[in-house]
């Protein structure tokens, strides 16, 4: 699904990813942990096409074809999911047109009719009443006004209504209760299948009793230095980073 | 004396040479009311002469370059080749509209009669109106615009022989709103000076909506002048579109006396034209008193428009709010000044301003300036200005999720002015602007598709 060999990427002239190297495989969950500053998000927004990275070397094959040279749009289009961190507010576009935008989008890119309105409603209620959620989020404007965890509730949401073939989810958990953690677990554990991967960033064990992952990685200074089993999230809890970063020198 | 000097002389000039020339012609058909205007009004003029950048209220804006071409002046009214009303047709169904057309300045001689109007509204040409009823029109004609400073303003009523006029008595609620379509037609660069008059009774509702368009790719300059009189307990809309092409220039000063308990909504959206500058004067003479005052524009290329206010909150308890909003693409230039001006004695005066500002590009330029003239001390006032660029968060968001960079900048551009747009009181024009304004910004709207005939 996704191939990552020894990407690197800085930011004004700053190197924050030093060779990364990652493969997922289709049906696979992969969590990413790791301290503050390591360049988890930074991963995340450069596998999406964020402008302002700097590729210095590496290469990113998804579906077997280069990443790296496709817009934001075609990635998103062509299945690739970021859960932002910090989802943007955008005062002014109603959820319900920019969603519609983003699903026909992704439909015209598969070579399919575009949903109409009544078709698109009953789609966005299916998928908000399988994620129990509040439906005046979708008569506002995106992300405007909300609190930090309908915002994570928000992104997926919008993940449920696309159904990716990779979802990077960036910190979906934190600051979430625990209704609202279920919420994103029972998204992503609908979207579970064998076509279906996801990448899990994520500071805490806790999400990880609901999406259980097939690997945990540890992020540190810009390196993915300990890669294990769902165990070593565990570990991690208890133990902290010191001790990887005991074994690095 | 310095170059610029002679041709700003020269400039201001040219118009008292015409005006002396032409002086029997202005009056010829006129009302005594226009007439007896006209000479002291030149003078104010030539007092002052076209503004150059060293007037301090047209400091972002040169006129000298568009008054100093050479222009026909339609000084009387020329007949049309060709059935205007049948030429024009407003492809917008749903806007059911008493409609009236003009033509560079002056009230088409064929329109269609307004049929349904309540008793007693009187809505036509000011010529003719000031001639056959000029009892209607005698306390209000200049009262306004006499106490204007501004030189174009005298310049205009100088000139002036028609425009629209409207009258609604007393209590009359006018179910439909008045829309008037100015048109601007010819073979070779036209100058009008066009005269608009509106006057609302006590209590009444009335809703007046300008279409500017033009019709011929010629130069055109329009000095207009629209005087409003919003009566005691009055709710009155007035909005202007300005969708001329972008040879065409335009000044546009339009005054509003408020009475009290009245509710005044102006609103002015300029999708394209060349230089446009909109002079707007809201006068809160009575207590209790509301005025929404909303602009927005959207240009390019070498596009120029300058939004000037001034809202004198002349009594206590009045609300005044402004939200200017432009978007500047290309070599584009916009301006907003917005003063505010709270006379002593105007106590628990509320007055808000807003101008927000997208520039697209590296050579579009915005200027925006707020002046507050406070003289009471029981007031709320707050002004804020913003200059920026597009949100490029928002806009990596929306392509995220595969929204494509283009349809992405719309939607955000679109919710930019759609702020503005919510204002608008009347539903079938508000969702009208709004699909202009996405045609707008597609770049669809080279000219007003629905009267691109010529
Ligand atoms: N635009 C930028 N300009 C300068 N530095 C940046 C920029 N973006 C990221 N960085 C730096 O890159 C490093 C990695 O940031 P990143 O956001 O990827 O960390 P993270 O692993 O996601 O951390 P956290 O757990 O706090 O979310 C940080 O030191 C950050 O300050
Ligand atoms: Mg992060």
């Amino acid at each position: 699904m996704l191939t990552i060999k020894n990407l690197r990427a800085s930011v004004e002239g700053k190197e924050i990813l030093k060779g990364i190297n990652l493969e997922i495989k289709p049906g696979e969950i992969h969590a990413i942990m790791g301290p503050n500053g390591a360049g988890k998000s930074t991963l995340g927004n450069v596998l999406s096409g964020r402008e302002g990275y700097e590729i210095e070397e590496g290469e990113v094959t998804f579906l077997g074809e280069d990443l790296l040279d496709l817009s934001p749009e075609d990635r998103a289009r062509k299945g690739l999911f970021l859960s932002f961190q910090y989802p943007v507010e955008i005062p002014g576009v109603p959820m319900v047109n920019f969603l519609k935008t983003s699903v026909n989008e992704h439909r015209k890119f598969k070579g399919l009719e575009p949903l109409t309105a009544g078709e698109f409603l009953k789609l966005m209620r299916e998928k908000k009443d399988m994620l129990h959620l509040d439906s005046q989020l979708t008569n506002r404007s995106v992300n405007e006004g909300f609190s930090g965890g309908e915002k994570k509730k928000n992104e997926i949401f919008q993940m449920a209504m696309l159904e990716p073939k990779l979802a990077i989810l960036d910190e979906t958990d934190s600051g979430l209760d625990i209704d609202a953690l279920r919420v994103v677990a029972e998204g992503v554990n609908a979207l579970k299948s064998p076509e279906h991967s996801t990448i899990v960033i994520t500071h805490y064990q806790r999400l990880l009793d609901y999406i259980v992952p097939d690997f945990v990685h540890v992020l540190y200074n810009g390196q993915i230095v300990k890669s294990a089993g769902k165990e070593l999230a565990l570990e991690l809890e208890e133990k902290g980073y010191d001790w990887i970063k005991k074994e690095l020198v | 004396m310095t170059q610029t000097r002679i041709n700003k002389k020269a400039v201001s000039e040219k118009y008292s040479e015409l005006y002396k020339e032409k002086r029997s012609l202005l009056d010829e058909g006129s009302s005594p009311l226009l007439n007896r205007m006209r000479d002291v009004s030149m003078k104010r003029f030539e007092q002052v002469g076209v503004p150059g950048f060293k007037n301090e209220d047209y400091k972002y804006t040169n006129l000298e370059r568009v008054f100093g071409k050479e222009y026909r002046h339609v000084l009387a009214y020329e007949t049309v080749d060709v059935d205007l009303n049948e030429v024009f047709q407003c492809d917008v169904p749903q806007l059911d509209t008493y409609t009236v057309l003009l033509i560079n300045g002056w009230y088409y001689a064929r329109n269609l009669q307004l049929e349904g109007l309540p008793e007693g509204v009187v809505a036509g040409s000011l010529k003719q109106i000031s001639n056959e009823q000029p009892e209607l029109l005698e306390n209000y004609l200049n009262r306004q615009a006499a106490l204007s400073n501004d030189p174009l303003v005298a310049l205009n009523t100088a000139f002036a022989k028609d425009g629209f006029f409207l009258y609604v008595p007393e209590g009359v609620k006018l179910e439909k709103p008045i829309q008037v379509i100015n048109l601007t037609r010819g073979q070779e660069a036209t100058f009008s000076t066009q005269r608009n008059l509106i006057i609302t009774g006590a209590k009444t509702e009335a809703k007046v909506i300008f279409c500017d368009h033009t019709l011929s790719s010629i130069d055109c300059l329009g000095n207009n002048v629209t005087e409003v009189f919003v009566g005691d307990g009055a709710v009155v809309d007035v909005y202007t579109i300005q969708n001329q092409n972008n040879k065409s220039n335009s000044v546009n000063s339009s005054f509003f006396k408020v009475g009290e308990k009245s509710n005044l909504l102006s609103g002015v959206a300029c999708l394209h034209g060349g230089l446009i500058r909109n002079n707007l004067v809201v006068s809160l003479d009575g207590e209790h008193s509301e005025a929404g005052v909303f602009g927005m524009s959207f240009t390019d290329k070498r596009q120029h428009v300058d939004n000037f206010t001034n809202i004198l909150h002349n009594k206590a308890n009045c609300l005044s709010n402004q939200l200017y909003k432009n978007v500047l693409d290309e070599d584009s230039v916009g301006a907003f000044t917005g003063r505010i001006h709270v006379a002593r004695d105007a106590q628990k005066t509320n007055a808000f301003q807003r101008n927000n500002n997208v520039l697209l590009t590296d050579t579009a330029k915005m200027n925006t300036k707020p002046q507050l003239i406070i003289d009471a001390d029981d007031v709320k006032c707050s002004h804020g200005a913003t200059v920026g660029q597009i949100d490029l968060d928002a806009l990596f968001y929306m392509r995220a999720r595969g929204i494509n960079e283009n349809d992405a900048r719309m939607m955000l551009m679109n919710a930019f002015a759609h702020e503005v747009v919510q204002e608008i009181r009347v539903e079938a024009l508000r969702d009208r602007i709004d699909e202009l304004v996405e045609k707008r910004l597609k770049g669809e709207l080279a000219k007003c598709h629905s009267c691109d005939i010529n």
